[in-house]
């Protein structure tokens, strides 16, 4: 068989693999749908380089396979055609590239009403911190992190004491609100990712990263952590349940806060006392 | 005295030229090349076995050596690769298999692709090698910092192995060693393990600075007479800037390497913040991991092109000697390898959108990216424009390069994804990203080298490689690996995390299960065909066909050695001068097909040659 014609055959195959493919996106779930347009974009345009350069080079190793004593051709240059190649490649590439920054202009600046979710991430596991009713978050830091303390907020920064604490992996969220997800790990690299929301950010400790989306759809998302942080990083799941308004509304209130849990432990430390005192 | 020895040379080789050119009658100036301007090097020759063959100072026994010892580690990530492929594919098919170990062989195979296989086998196998033959010189100009060079590696290479032996075993960091989990416990092999590999780095950016002087030194300052840069052969353009870019690049990993040793033995903080590890907290405080990416990413990167580059050259090399035609718009293709050379040094910071850096970095950096995509579009171009109106013999190694085209221009495609800023958000840490750089800078660059191992093998061992174990080897090796690495972009689309030593059953991954077991059955399938090139490498040199001279019919210098294999010394009594490019193939007019590099232009004055 002419070798061409399994090259042919590899790039038909190629084509029909994309059409009929059963392994495809998760069907998008947040206001990031562009992303999959400019993916779409990219895979006609690419694509069509692709299926073109291929398909040429079969159509020469058929035409111009080798024949005794035939010349091959002598033209070491075509300034023309190199110029005509350069400049259909450059209006391709901007082409791609355009829709691609305008995305990543939207992805870095943040809508202002966008709710901010503290995620904190470690070996291995999740738990996050929403704004109180003065609907900012107070600041943290590691070195406060303990058992009274989970999220290490400063105890003398006002905005921290109504801060709502969810001491679990999974995060509800509201439908149709765009979040902002602040990420900040306690150790090593980390990255908080729902596929179905397309959106990514490493968590680094050391510093708060970010990144924003408005989750569309409501139902049950399952967390991925992809960054690798050490052996557990596979097992490193966690979850979104995104609910309408009102059932958000009631999952909310139920959720303890920071001066909940400092009344907590205060009344714990009491109660301790009073026993000691009996005991004695 | 050493002057008079000069003139004496130049004299002979004058006089001689205007010998041959006085016979044709007419002009004899056509032929004049500017007389050589430094004596000949002493060469060491080497009497004992030992010198001969082990600590030897001749590039080519040099280049084989590399290509040995890198062909060596490769089969070991290979091996590694297999036993990853295993768990994915069969999860608990292999008892002994934890993740602790998942994520050493991932990380060891990375590493070992990357650096110790690709890197040493291009610039150092090939370009030892080809280097002084193509250019016209007796050796490199160093030869014995050469051969340290090579001594440094094999003991870089002994390091990283001897970390399989240590407590606690190798590193399991990834390849791309990230701290802070690189040294923290919670990672496999943060003690003993990362420490190795960090020295093992530093032992290889030392000895490839010693080979890397050598290319650089031979090819600006021991060319031939006649040689002139533009008219060298794209191999030697490639492999060229491709050390000039490991020059500049390597250091930034030598840092890394070494201000990690630094957090790990002497706990400084240069890439460790304020921990929390167990409750408690570490005595770390104030350091940056991203400045650890940058330092690596700095290297990262070009070192992507330092495999690229040699891979362009040497293909636009092959493709034109089996297609019997010049390489389409030469100029431009060195153009490009400069220019794709300088680029690379400006984005880094693309494997780094999501990593946590500034964002509006994302800005500069896709655009430098997608502007990077033009002068490798234009050598794609050309490498096709090369084929067309050529008379292409399907050879072996022409179906390697066809095969280099293919999936080449599918991971460069796929290069376009992932470095589109937004586009790279969802796919970056996916099965997409292995996909996408296994095709561009695993299989496209291994279809270079076995394309390049049956071109040259004729010239290295005096023999011909037979050809229909070689198609079978690629055959094999080209649907096995597309069909390993086509559908796992996919997988990346679903949102299939890298690194990932389990699966579990998250409900999009289940549909993923069938198509990783048919991967890992490709894989198995590819890795064993390998198999095929050694036993036909062992089967020629005991019964392959004799090869003569300049068995391909090729223009260049190195098929036009006095003797062949070539001896030390390379050419003999005198060294050749250089009258062309070295791509005259189907000129008009001409007798034969191709017109050797040496040809006197009074040899061919009928000829239609336009570039001379």
């Amino acid at each position: 068989m002419h070798p061409g014609i399994i090259f042919f055959l590899v790039i038909l195959g190629s084509i029909l693999f994309h059409i009929f493919t059963p392994w495809y996106w998760t069907d998008v779930a947040s206001n990031w749908g562009g992303m999959d347009d400019t993916i779409t974009l990219t895979f006609w345009i690419g694509g069509g380089v692709f299926i073109a350069v291929c398909l040429f080079m079969v159509y020469c190793v058929f035409k111009f396979s080798y024949k005794e004593g035939r010349r091959a051709e002598y033209k070491p240059e075509d300034k023309k055609l190199e110029k005509i190649l350069t400049w259909a490649t450059t209006i391709g590439v901007v082409a791609l590239l355009a829709p691609g920054l305008v995305i990543w202009n939207n992805y870095v600046n943040v809508p202002k009403n966008a709710i901010e979710v503290d995620v904190m991430a470690w070996q291995w596991g999740w738990q996050y911190r929403l704004p109180g009713k003065d609907g900012k978050l107070g600041t943290t830091q590691v070195v406060n992190i303990n058992d009274n303390n989970p999220f290490g907020i400063n105890t003398d920064d006002p905005y921290g004491k109504d801060d709502v604490m969810i001491q679990s992996d999974v995060l509800n969220l509201e439908n149709n609100k765009p979040v902002k997800i602040l990420l900040r790990s306690v150790d090593v690299l980390h990255n908080w990712y729902v596929p179905q929301f397309r959106a990514k950010m490493d968590a680094v400790p050391g510093i708060v990263t970010y990144y924003w989306f408005e989750p569309n759809k409501v139902g049950e998302y399952e967390v991925l952590c992809v960054e690798y942080c050490g052996v557990g990083h596979y097992a490193m799941r966690g979850g979104v349940i995104v609910q309408s308004d009102q059932d958000y509304k009631n999952w909310l209130e139920q959720q303890e806060t920071y001066s909940d849990l400092i009344a907590k432990q205060q009344n714990k430390e009491i109660n301790k006392k009073k026993l000691a005192k009996k005991i004695n | 005295m050493s002057e008079e020895y000069n003139d004496n040379k130049t004299v002979h080789a004058q006089s001689s030229e205007t010998i041959s050119g006085g016979t044709s009658g007419v002009a004899p100036d056509i032929d004049y090349v500017r007389p050589a301007e430094i004596p000949e090097q002493d060469l060491y020759h080497g009497h004992s076995f030992i010198t001969k063959w082990v600590f030897c100072q001749d590039a080519k026994v040099i280049g084989v050596q590399y290509f040995l010892l890198a062909t060596f580690t490769g089969i070991i990530g290979l091996i590694l690769s297999w036993l990853m492929r295993l768990q994915l594919g069969f999860p608990g098919a292999a008892g002994f298999m934890t993740a602790e170990h998942y994520y050493q062989f991932v990380t060891m195979h990375g590493m070992i692709m990357v650096v110790y296989f690709l890197t040493a086998l291009f610039l150092g196998g090939f370009g030892n090698y080809l280097i002084p033959l193509m250019v016209g010189a007796r050796d490199m100009v160093f030869p014995y910092l050469n051969m340290v060079s090579f001594w440094m590696f094999f003991i870089a290479v002994l390091v990283l192995l001897s970390s399989f032996f240590v407590p606690g075993g190798p590193t399991g960091a990834g390849w791309t060693l990230y701290p802070p989990q690189t040294i923290l416990e919670g990672t496999p092999g943060s003690g003993a393990g990362i420490l190795l590999m960090c020295l093992s780095l530093i032992l290889f950016v030392a000895g490839f600075t010693m080979g890397g002087l050598n290319y650089l030194i031979t090819v600006l300052q021991a060319r031939t007479r006649g040689m002139t840069l533009m008219r060298m052969p794209l191999t030697v353009w490639g492999i060229f800037t491709a050390t000039v870019l490991a020059m500049l690049a390597f250091p930034a990993l030598l840092v890394g390497a070494l201000m990690m040793s630094l957090d790990k033995v002497l706990g400084t903080s240069f890439f460790m913040p304020t921990i929390l590890k167990a409750g408690e907290v570490l005595e770390y405080g104030g350091g940056s991991p991203i400045l650890f990416q940058h330092l690596f990413w700095f290297f990262g990167h070009p070192e992507v092109y330092i495999v690229a580059l040699p891979a362009f050259g040497i293909i636009s090399d092959l493709i034109s000697v089996h297609s019997r035609k010049n390489i389409f718009g030469y100029r431009m293709m060195v153009w490009a390898i400069v220019g794709i050379g300088g680029l690379s040094f400006f984005v880094w910071a693309h494997h780094m959108y999501v990593s946590g850096m500034n964002p509006w970095f994302g800005f500069f950096f896709a655009t430098t990216t997608l502007i990077i995509a033009v002068p490798t579009a234009m050598k794609v171009y050309n490498w096709i424009l090369t084929l067309w109106r050529g008379n292409i013999r399907m050879n072996t190694v022409m179906l390697w390069c066809l095969g280099f085209i293919v999936t080449f221009v599918n991971g460069g495609i796929t290069g376009i994804f992932l470095g589109n800023v937004s586009v790279d958000v969802p796919l970056s840490d996916t099965y997409f990203v292995i996909a996408h750089f296994h095709m561009v800078m695993g299989i496209a660059p291994l279809m270079v080298i076995m394309g390049a191992v049956y071109h040259w093998f004729p010239l290295v061992a005096g023999k011909f490689l037979d050809e229909k174990l070689g198609k079978w080897h690629f055959w094999l090796t080209f649907l096995g690996a597309y069909s390993i690495y086509f559908p796992m972009h996919y997988l990346g689309f679903i949102g299939v995390p890298r690194r990932y030593f389990e699966m579990y059953d998250s409900p999009y991954m289940t549909s993923a299960v069938g198509m990783n077991e048919f991967i890992s059955l490709a894989a198995f399938l590819v890795g064993a065909a390998q198999f095929i090139l050694i036993y036909n490498i062992i089967r020629a040199l005991k019964v392959g066909k004799p090869a003569g001279h300049n068995p391909w019919q090729a223009c260049s210098l190195e098929w036009l050695t006095p003797k062949v294999p070539p001896e030390h010394g390379n050419w003999g009594d005198r060294l050749p001068v250089v009258h062309r490019w070295a791509y005259d193939y189907s000129v008009p007019g001409a007798k034969e097909d191709f017109i050797t590099q040496t040809t006197a232009p009074s040899e061919v004055v009928d000829t239609g040659v336009e570039k001379t």
